[in-house]
């Protein structure tokens, strides 16, 4: 009896315990590799923040997808360059009508997709037509608009009809509403994307990393690094850790400047100090009370030391510009001086407004950056006699719903990433900025119609105007600080389009 | 004994059966729309709109309902509209990382916990006794993220002993998998064998007093032999109680320890997928955390006949 009892207690173990076995050895559980070899030059392994819910950009905003995929995976006719400049890619070159109406493209040759399909002017005609259609739901698809008719003029001439002449089209050309596609290649965008780029997807595993190898069969010059793993970390400090210990070998766009000190002092390592496209954008909602008042949105301005800001909340990176508009833009000009720091000001405004002993509620989105520069604005206001309430919304969920598709609050903050974004923000009534816009959509309509010298000076106008009227502050221009191991060059150090460029990226 | 596995089984259905509508309800309650989250910052109400309805958001809440529990059904999670994959071999994977990570975090913590605790208990009157329950007191203070950060700037980062974070599955790289692994459950265990070992010190100190023990004792067998023989037994059924409650709290619970070494566990998944409001996805992860914790107590249940007989003479 008592022997019987110990066998199946033993018998009852042993079936645990292999089973336990079994699930260690037999199993390829987070099926993934994120051993980084350092000897290895044919490797490069970048820790970025913020992984892609899916790789179709074409309807799935955020974004880390075209920073994956643009210029990697997806190339456009043309692209721009670190300046912000545009210069050829699948197109080799191009002429305008007289008229500015109509653009035509001359194609580059031998060019093929990661699926074998050759790349021609129809697959141009195709890529913009589909931009056009229902396919898309990526509100950036608007930047298509302007566009009337696409003609195959031959296999490697294409022409494209404008309703009216655009400088800022062309530009758009460059972002992902100018990626090329293949009819053959877009069944399955979020999983298997298929572009003409120097880098084909190799795998994904969720939660952790996507492998991109370089192409054989790439038209153009082969990447510098054949195989690039871009690993997706939660927070910051885990990327400098494993940059660190040797698995990573760039971090991307680093999100914690507190943690670089240690690596500007290593001659193992390299910083780079960039800028961005990303404002940081302190909105106010103009359409509702107490910053439907000028007067109030212009002592915020007068009361917020945009230095002190940047240099408590991000240790001093990034760029005080004063509008809405990155140095790299063809537009952009130093605004700083439009309203200095001067709480006195603020304060007489706010007296002039009957706005004296404010209470103001301030949804912040639980990003690092927000919540950095919250606290410091809060204490700002509060010297001029605003008191803020600090109201945390869960990004993106809670802050898309709450301010930005319902406009229900009255002070945020954040980071708007999109290139060219100055019209998107404030040329539209209905975002929820709220900015009255009757002052600026003639001029800058007028302006993107022109030659480029009258375009660049309508649009430094357009800012200028949105800036005096204190539509919202732009804090400081975000920067894009790359951390690498010395012995890597060809690292885009300013992030000028919404892709990371692995291409040029080389072991020295 | 039969019938009690019966009885559990009966309450293993109800349970699943509610949990499937509160953890769907729970998400619509939810504020944040999954179609305005991928529709993101330039988004128009027509995009949101037509993503709604791409994504069956905008259908009536019943009919959602029973399109994913007849899924379920199936033994099929759907596809993630916000993923655009099949959440089952998604959720299969990450369940497999969660479980060897907590498996092994447990049987280290379990093979700390008892010999210590034990001794702890048979020298309860002496130093060494109360130094060992010292210890668990301040291993119990340290939370499990703060002793891996500890360990990754000591280990990896001053030591360069070990890698900081990542992993790499036992299949692919065994040596490699080990090395990454190390860290992670040692400071999972930290906490966890603290706990345990309170249990188990408090357990064998009431058996020490049990009358049973006293007559081993008169039979002429050591203290130490008594315990081991007689005692061990009946204090193992509150150990395994506490270490059933923890395992169960740990699959999830661990998401701060995979944050901490960028483990893709299923901790991190449940985040991400909040996060972005996948429905399906969220709803899956805890159908499986749901299915898992009844599994475990249906596991102990039997355990508990098996060291106690008196509990199966009971049915």
């Amino acid at each position: 009896m008592h022997r019987s009892t110990r066998s199946r207690r033993t018998g009852v173990l042993g079936a645990l315990l292999m089973s336990a076995v079994l699930t260690l050895t037999a199993c390829n559980a987070g099926s993934t590799g994120t051993a980084g070899s350092t000897a290895d030059k044919s490797k490069l392994t970048v820790a970025l923040t913020g992984e892609p819910v899916n790789l179709d950009f074409t309807t799935t905003a955020g974004a880390a997808i075209p920073q994956a995929t643009m210029s990697n995976i997806y190339e456009g006719l043309v692209s721009v360059d670190q300046t912000g400049s545009i210069k050829p890619l699948l197109a080799t070159g191009w002429e305008t009508s007289g008229d500015n109406k109509s653009y035509t493209f001359t194609l580059q040759q031998g060019v093929k997709f990661s699926n074998g399909a050759d790349f021609d002017a129809s697959d141009v005609k195709f890529s913009i037509e589909r931009v056009k259609s229902d396919a898309w739901l990526n509100g950036l698809k608007s930047k298509m608009d302007v566009v009337d008719t696409v003609e195959v003029v031959s296999p490697e001439t294409v022409k494209v009809n404008l309703k009216r002449p655009s400088q800022a089209w062309l530009y758009s050309m460059t972002t992902l509403v100018g990626a090329m596609f293949d009819p053959s290649g877009v069944a399955d965008l979020a999983n298997k994307p298929v572009g003409t780029g120097p880098y084909a997807l190799e795998s994904w595993t969720r939660g952790d990393s996507i492998k991109l190898t370089g192409r054989d069969d790439y038209w153009g010059m082969k990447p510098g690094i054949n195989n690039v793993t871009l690993r997706y970390f939660a927070d910051a400090i885990a990327t400098t850790n494993a940059l660190t210990s040797g698995d990573v070998d760039l971090i991307y766009n680093m999100q914690a400047p507190e943690l670089l000190s240690s690596f500007q002092s290593n001659p193992e390592f390299q910083v780079l100090d960039g800028t961005s496209n990303g404002e940081i954008i302190l909105s106010m909602n103009n359409k509702v009370a107490p910053f439907n008042d000028k007067r109030v949105r212009q002592a915020v301005m007068y009361a917020v030391d945009r230095k002190e800001v940047r240099d408590t909340a991000w240790n001093g990176l990034g760029t005080l510009v004063g509008g809405p508009v990155p140095p790299t833009d063809p537009y952009y000009e130093d605004l700083n001086d439009v309203y200095p720091y001067d709480p006195a000001k603020a304060k007489a405004l706010l007296k002039e407004a009957g706005a004296e002993n404010l209470d103001i509620t301030f949804t912040v989105p639980t990003r690092p950056y927000a919540t950095a520069v919250a606290e410091v604005v809060f204490s700002q206001l509060k010297e001029v006699g605003i008191n803020v309430k600090i109201q945390s919304a869960e990004f993106p969920a809670v802050w898309l719903d709450q301010v930005f598709n319902r406009h229900d609050y009255q002070m945020s903050v954040v980071l708007a990433v999109e290139a060219r974004d100055v019209l998107t923000m404030f040329n539209n009534p209905n975002y929820y900025i709220g900015y009255d816009n009757a002052k600026i959509k003639d001029e800058a309509a007028r302006a993107d119609e022109s030659d480029v010298t009258t375009y660049i000076a309508g649009m430094k106008n357009v800012v200028r105007t949105v800036v005096e009227d204190a539509a919202s502050d732009t804090l400081f221009i975000f920067p894009n600080i790359s951390v690498a191991k010395a012995g890597l060059s060809g690292i885009g150090a300013n992030s000028v389009t919404e892709a990371l460029s692995l291409a040029p990226i080389a072991w020295s | 004994m039969l019938i009690r596995i019966f009885k559990n089984l009966a309450r293993f259905i109800v349970t699943f059966l509610a949990a499937t509508l509160v953890v769907f309800g729970i998400m619509r309650v939810l504020p944040g729309d999954p179609a305005a989250i991928a529709a993101g910052e330039n988004a128009t109400p027509e995009i949101v709109e037509q993503l709604a309805k791409e994504f069956g958001t905008d259908r009536p809440l019943p009919v959602q309902f029973w399109d994913w529990f007849s899924g379920l059904l199936r033994g099929d999670f759907g596809v993630s509209y916000v993923t655009r994959t099949d959440i089952s071999p998604l959720v299969l994977d990450k369940v497999q990382v969660s479980l060897i990570l907590v498996t092994l975090a447990m049987l280290l913590a379990l093979a700390i916990a008892i010999p210590l605790g034990t001794l702890a208990a048979v020298r309860h009157k002496k130093a060494s006794g109360a130094l060992i329950s010292a210890l668990s007191q301040l291993g119990i203070a340290i939370p499990g993220f703060l002793l891996g950060i500890l360990l990754v700037s000591l280990v990896s980062l001053r030591l360069g002993w070990l890698p900081a974070n990542g992993w790499t599955p036992p299949g692919e790289d065994f040596g490699d998998f080990i090395r990454r692994i190390i860290l992670p459950v040692t400071a999972l265990a930290g906490v966890q064998s603290a706990i345990v070992m309170r249990y188990v010190r408090s357990a064998v100190l009431e058996t020490m007093h049990e009358d049973y023990l006293r007559t081993a004792r008169a039979k002429g067998l050591s203290p130490m032999k008594a315990l081991l023989k007689h005692g061990l037994r009946n204090a193992a059924i509150p150990v395994l109680t506490v270490t059933s409650v923890q395992f169960a709290a740990l699959i999830i619970g661990a998401v701060v320890i995979e944050r901490v070494f960028v483990i893709p566990g299923l901790g991190s998944m449940l985040l991400t997928a909040v996060g972005n409001r996948d429905l399906l996805t969220v709803q899956s992860v805890v159908m499986v955390l749901v299915a898992i914790t009844l599994l475990i107590n249906l596991i102990v249940d039997v355990l508990y006949t098996i060291l106690d007989p008196r509990l199966r003479a009971a049915d």
